[in-house]
């Protein structure tokens, strides 16, 4: 990690001079008759503000900038919810093969039986370990399959006439995606309570079911970090009332292997391969979002899939094949290469490797916060096992100390650690949401219980170098306000 | 294997410490009958070694057959340095840049990124990318319906020469909320959207209209007359723009006579330094006018300054999406496609506006001579007439399929096969050459189209 | 502790209405609504001639952490919405029943605003809330 002084990287187009370039990469100048043909009054008249840089000025700038991030490669990165555990080298060479990397969207499925028996296989292992009856790769997010799903919801009850069915229920401590995916279906949204246990709170579900109910969206182990315990009552009473139920997959990684959503009773469900399958986040994406459905609800699923035919050739199945599919959801059929790199994973944890994965989240999380309990830390609910992932509140330290969550995680960084989760889900105040992952070390866990234990000490001796975190990061804490004020969202040149 | 570092020692020490005698014990608040017996649908662990040798031998056999197909993917040459640098684990494996000062890197690599697009769009501002170039369509018609005070209809003109596949996908993601697309019928001599085909929405309220350009066909649409009209009718225009093209077209910021410009400018990303991978991951690019800003999905970098008065990035606008709006978000969208617009940023940087253009022209002239090359052979004949850009549309005698599986046996993949799509057209193959195509890639093709014209011909 | 004027009249969503002399009112959001927005960064407010309903959402007032709906407290027509508030959402935060004012809009025929709370009823409510 570089710090302060040493580490301001200009903006690429300060480094630009006239005539640069990465020239041996250019093709050869084509005679200028080349584009004769294109008409005037449709040509470019100014060149674009492109970067006018050496490749070896490249490489150095973006490597340089590269070096300023925090990342799993380098450090210990306990974000709730988001499962940042090891991505493994070997997934991404073999996704990058030659010929899987060079092979075009459209060429025929003559010359891509390798590619559709890996996606094929990958279908059928995701039913597998997760108890549902119909696969689809294409979403290419966790949002996207969330947005899949709903829709499937929706386009059911419709295709049986039962068109007052429009709203979805949500547990109010859902993340923020899931009555925003309600809404773009055109459907309703409808909170729910959960109790002091984290549990939905039965009497409210039972009042608000009915015929105008298209389902429910949960999580499950859910975003407090605590199972369900009741879900299958819950199931019980959403589908007594004819609504269908939505598993919002993020937190998988807590019963991989353990326990499927198929047999909890959930009729359709997205996972995040970039989560529970390890494909990376790259800094924002790509993800993936595969969906999975119950039999009843196959026929909606979005195109295209895989499917096997005689003599195991391989073939993808696309409008005619599924008339009441909700549609196309990406211009091709997904990511195909993050798909390749869940399928490595996936065939390298095997059948042995994916019950390991949901054991040890779950033992590396109720060990840190047995360690973080006796540290002096608050649990928010104390009573319950950690799934894969935990709450701490800060409320007691932010009101007798007037040390926030915010600065907390501001500090860690000063120690070495991508802070967790801060201030999600919003029903647990001034609240830490953190996932170690199964991929993590007891000597990281013990670190990180002794950089909070640290910190807790600085908040009550020196609160000052706490509130002012983070300290030798290569920035310190930067000016929201104005960054959403006084938008600069490109360089300009100055003169 | 698991990846799990964990020794016995360690196991025992954890459960000590947490106060119970097994690792079952924390899983005792999970009803028993629902706990898995086991997942024997799931072949038994691979070793690296293994995996490395299946996939490899699964890679064989889809093999690298000569590729001349566009339609919405394009092979261009991958300088090793963005791969390289991209797949470095501090981009690689990182989050999103929420913790602005752990993620600068990030950070100003999507401020770069977002000044490259701005520019390369003639637009004033970009977003840090969508999914891929069809929901970024969709996503441009929602934040028309969102933006275009003037409109209430929902209405989205959809002309048939655009890609089908974002029509699709469109209608997929943005029907559930009432959006609706309607088709404009292209005029059959010269494959574009003419004026007659709009007189039939005049006085009508229309949202949006979606110009692609080049379009689906390759043909160069007249954009300022379909934007002059789209303005004067109080309409909003949603550019579709392939990138490398933006090097030699004007860019949708200069679309039409007047100040404005395009409203909304989209595309599939993919050509800037992404490979062809079987359909993604790739990226969607969407670039507007500032005073859309807000309305705009997806993440945004925005430069400001820390305590110390320094300059930094962070992300910026977070309250119209959907982790803090909730039900009322713009859209849905969680991701951005970092690490495909990490290698497109230094895809950008390494070719600069001269490499780029190179590279457009280039690709121009390999399909111009692959057209030429095409219709020297007997039964084969454009199928429109005017401008086009680096794809075109031949028409044969007879049926395309048997012709492009007699070329895929050959190891060549000639083209995409219109006629399931656009029947009306008859028998027509949508074909493309880029600069990484070679004179005798060229006679290679036009060889083996010969030669099964021939065969076909004696059968 | 939040600002709370004995003179205007309030809404469970927290905004407030001062009836002006000329028997037009002006709407804002309270000084307990803009703490927990934290600095506003975009305010958005509706154009003059736009007819409101009660509680229908009219104006949009942006921070940092959040984005949120004003929701408008009588029906009518609003004459104009805040033109400062474009250069200086701040005005919000540090003058919420002053220059912070939101926009300006004639009753509906007909319409009233006795139904809105008190000052005292307001403070009532954010006691209960446990502000």
């Amino acid at each position: 990690m570089r710090t302060n002084e040493k580490s301001h990287e200009k903006v690429i187009f300060e480094y630009s001079h006239s005539g640069r370039g990465a020239t041996d990469q250019w093709p050869a100048e084509e005679p200028a008759h080349a584009t004769a043909d294109l008409p005037q009054n449709l040509r470019r008249t100014k060149r674009p503000l492109l970067p006018e840089v050496s490749e070896l000025e490249t490489v150095r700038h973006f490597t340089r900038l590269s070096q300023l991030n925090f990342s799993i490669d380098t450090h210990f990165y306990p974000l709730g919810s988001c499962t940042m555990k090891y991505n493994p080298k070997a997934c991404n060479q073999y996704a990058m093969l030659p010929e899987f990397l060079g092979r075009h969207p459209l060429a025929p499925e003559s010359h891509g039986q390798g590619f559709l028996a890996c996606m094929y296989e990958l279908q059928e292992m995701l039913k597998e370990v997760t108890g549902m009856q119909g696969v689809a790769l294409s979403p290419m997010a966790g949002a996207h399959g969330e947005f899949a799903g709903v829709a499937m919801i929706r386009a059911y009850h419709r295709s049986r006439g039962d068109l007052a069915r429009n709203e979805i229920i949500v547990p109010e401590a859902a993340h923020g995606t899931n009555p925003a995916t309600a809404t773009m279906c055109g459907c309703v949204v409808r909170e729910i309570p959960v109790d002091e246990e984290g549990d939905i709170q039965l009497d409210a579900l039972k009042a608000a079911v009915g015929p105008q109910t298209a389902g429910i969206m949960l999580t499950n182990p859910s975003t407090l970090g605590v199972f369900e315990r009741r879900i299958e009552e819950v199931a019980r009473i959403v589908h007594g009332a004819g609504g269908l139920l939505y598993y919002d997959g993020a937190n998988l990684n807590a019963i991989l292997g353990k326990v499927r959503p198929g047999d909890m009773g959930f009729d359709v469900i997205h996972m995040n391969l970039h989560k529970t399958f390890s494909t990376p986040h790259g800094g924002g994406g790509p993800g993936a979002g595969a969906v999975g459905v119950s039999a009843r609800l196959r026929p909606f699923l979005p195109i295209p899939i895989v499917a096997q035919e005689e003599g195991s050739r391989y073939r993808w199945l696309a409008e005619k094949d599924l008339p009441q599919s909700i549609g196309r959801l990406s211009g091709f059929m997904g990511n195909a290469g993050v798909l390749l790199r869940a399928y490595i994973y996936m065939r390298m944890l095997g059948r042995e490797g994916m019950s390991q994965v949901g054991e040890f989240a779950t033992l590396n999380a109720n060990y840190l916060l047995a360690r973080l309990k006796q540290a002096g830390f608050d649990a928010a609910y104390p009573s319950r096992r950690a799934s894969h992932e935990f709450i701490i509140t800060l409320k007691r330290q932010a009101r007798e100390l007037d040390v926030t969550t915010m600065d907390f995680a501001k500090r860690l960084l000063d120690h070495g650690f991508h802070a967790p989760t801060t201030y999600f889900p919003l029903l647990v105040p001034e609240c830490l949401l953190i996932e170690p992952t199964e991929t993590e070390s007891k000597d990281v866990l013990d670190a990180f219980v002794a950089a909070m234990t640290q910190i807790l000490q600085e908040a009550e001796q020196e609160p000052e170098r706490v509130t002012s975190a983070p300290h030798t990061m290569p920035v310190r804490r930067l000016d929201d306000v104005r960054a959403a004020k006084q938008l600069d969202l490109r360089w300009k040149p100055t003169a | 294997m698991a990846f799990i570092p964990h020794t016995p020692a360690d196991v025992e020490a954890m459960l000590a410490a947490i106060g119970v005698s097994s690792v079952e014990q924390l899983f005792d608040e999970i009803p028993a009958a629902l706990r898995v017996k086991s997942l024997d649908g799931v072949p038994p662990a691979l070793s690296e070694m293994q995996i490395g040798r299946l996939m490899s031998e699964r890679a064989s056999c889809d093999g690298r057959p000569l590729c001349f197909i566009g339609a919405g993917a394009y092979e261009h040459h991958i300088p090793a340095a963005v791969w390289a640098i991209t797949t470095r684990g501090e981009f690689y494996s990182a989050y999103t840049p929420y913790q602005a000062e752990a993620s600068q890197g990030t950070l100003q690599l999507i401020y770069e990124y977002q000044t490259m697009m701005a520019s390369l769009t003639g637009m004033e501002v970009s977003n840090a990318s969508l999914y891929d170039g069809a929901s970024a369509v969709a996503e441009a018609s929602l934040m028309s319906v969102r933006s275009n005070r003037k409109s209430k209809s929902l209405r989205i003109l959809v002309p048939r020469s655009v890609n089908p596949q974002y029509r699709r996908v469109a209608a997929a993601t943005a029907g559930n909320q009432g959006l609706r697309f309607e088709d404009v019928p292209y005029s059959a001599e010269s494959g574009i959207t003419a004026l007659e085909a709009l007189r039939k929405f005049e006085g009508e309220d229309i949202t949006a209209i979606v110009i692609q350009q080049p379009n689906f066909f390759g043909r160069l649409e007249d954009v300022d007359t379909l934007t002059d009209w789209a303005h004067a009718r109080g309409i909003f225009v949603i550019a579709v723009v392939n990138p490398t093209s933006l090097a030699l077209l004007k860019p949708p910021g200069e679309w039409g006579t007047g100040a404005k410009g395009a409203d909304i400018a989209v595309g599939e990303g993919q050509p800037l330094g992404v490979p062809l991978s079987s359909g993604g991951p790739y990226f969607g690019f969407m670039s507007t006018r500032m005073e859309y800003v807000r309305q705009m999905p997806g993440r945004i970098v925005g430069r400001t300054v820390d305590l110390a008065g320094r300059e930094g990035f962070t992300l910026t606008l977070q309250a119209r999406e959907q982790h803090i709006r909730r039900a009322k978000a713009t859209s849905n969208i969680c991701t951005n496609q970092g690490l495909l617009m990490t290698a497109a940023t230094i895809y950008m940087s390494l070719m600069g506006p001269v490499g780029l253009e190179r590279t457009a022209t280039a690709s121009h002239a390999r399909t111009r001579d692959l057209i030429a090359g095409l219709t020297s052979v007997k039964g084969v004949r454009g199928a429109f007439s005017g401008p086009f850009f680096h794809e075109s549309v031949v028409l044969f005698d007879r049926p395309v399929a048997p012709i492009l599986s007699s070329l895929a046996s050959r190891g060549i993949l000639g083209g995409f096969d219109l006629s399931e799509l656009y029947p009306e057209l008859g028998h027509a193959l949508l074909v493309c050459a880029t600069e990484t195509k070679t004179q005798s890639d060229i006679d290679r093709y036009v060889a083996a189209l010969s030669e099964a014209a021939t065969a076909a011909r004696a059968a | 502790m939040s600002n709370v004027p004995s003179d205007l009249q309030y809404t469970k969503t927290h905004e407030w209405v001062r009836t002006l002399p000329d028997g037009t009112v002006e709407i804002g959001i309270t000084d307990h609504a803009q703490q927990e927005l934290g600095d506003l960064v975009f305010v958005e407010v509706p154009e003059g001639g736009r007819a409101v309903k009660l509680g229908e959402a009219c104006a949009v007032v942006e921070s940092v952490k959040a984005a949120s709906d004003v929701y408008s407290p009588i029906e009518g027509e609003v004459t104009q919405g805040n033109p400062a508030l474009a250069a200086e959402p701040e005005a919000v935060n540090t003058d919420p029943y002053g220059k912070g004012w939101l926009m300006r809009a004639r009753l509906a025929k007909g319409a009233a605003t006795a139904q809105l709370m008190s000052a005292d009823d307001y403070r009532k409510l954010l006691q209960t809330e446990g502000h």
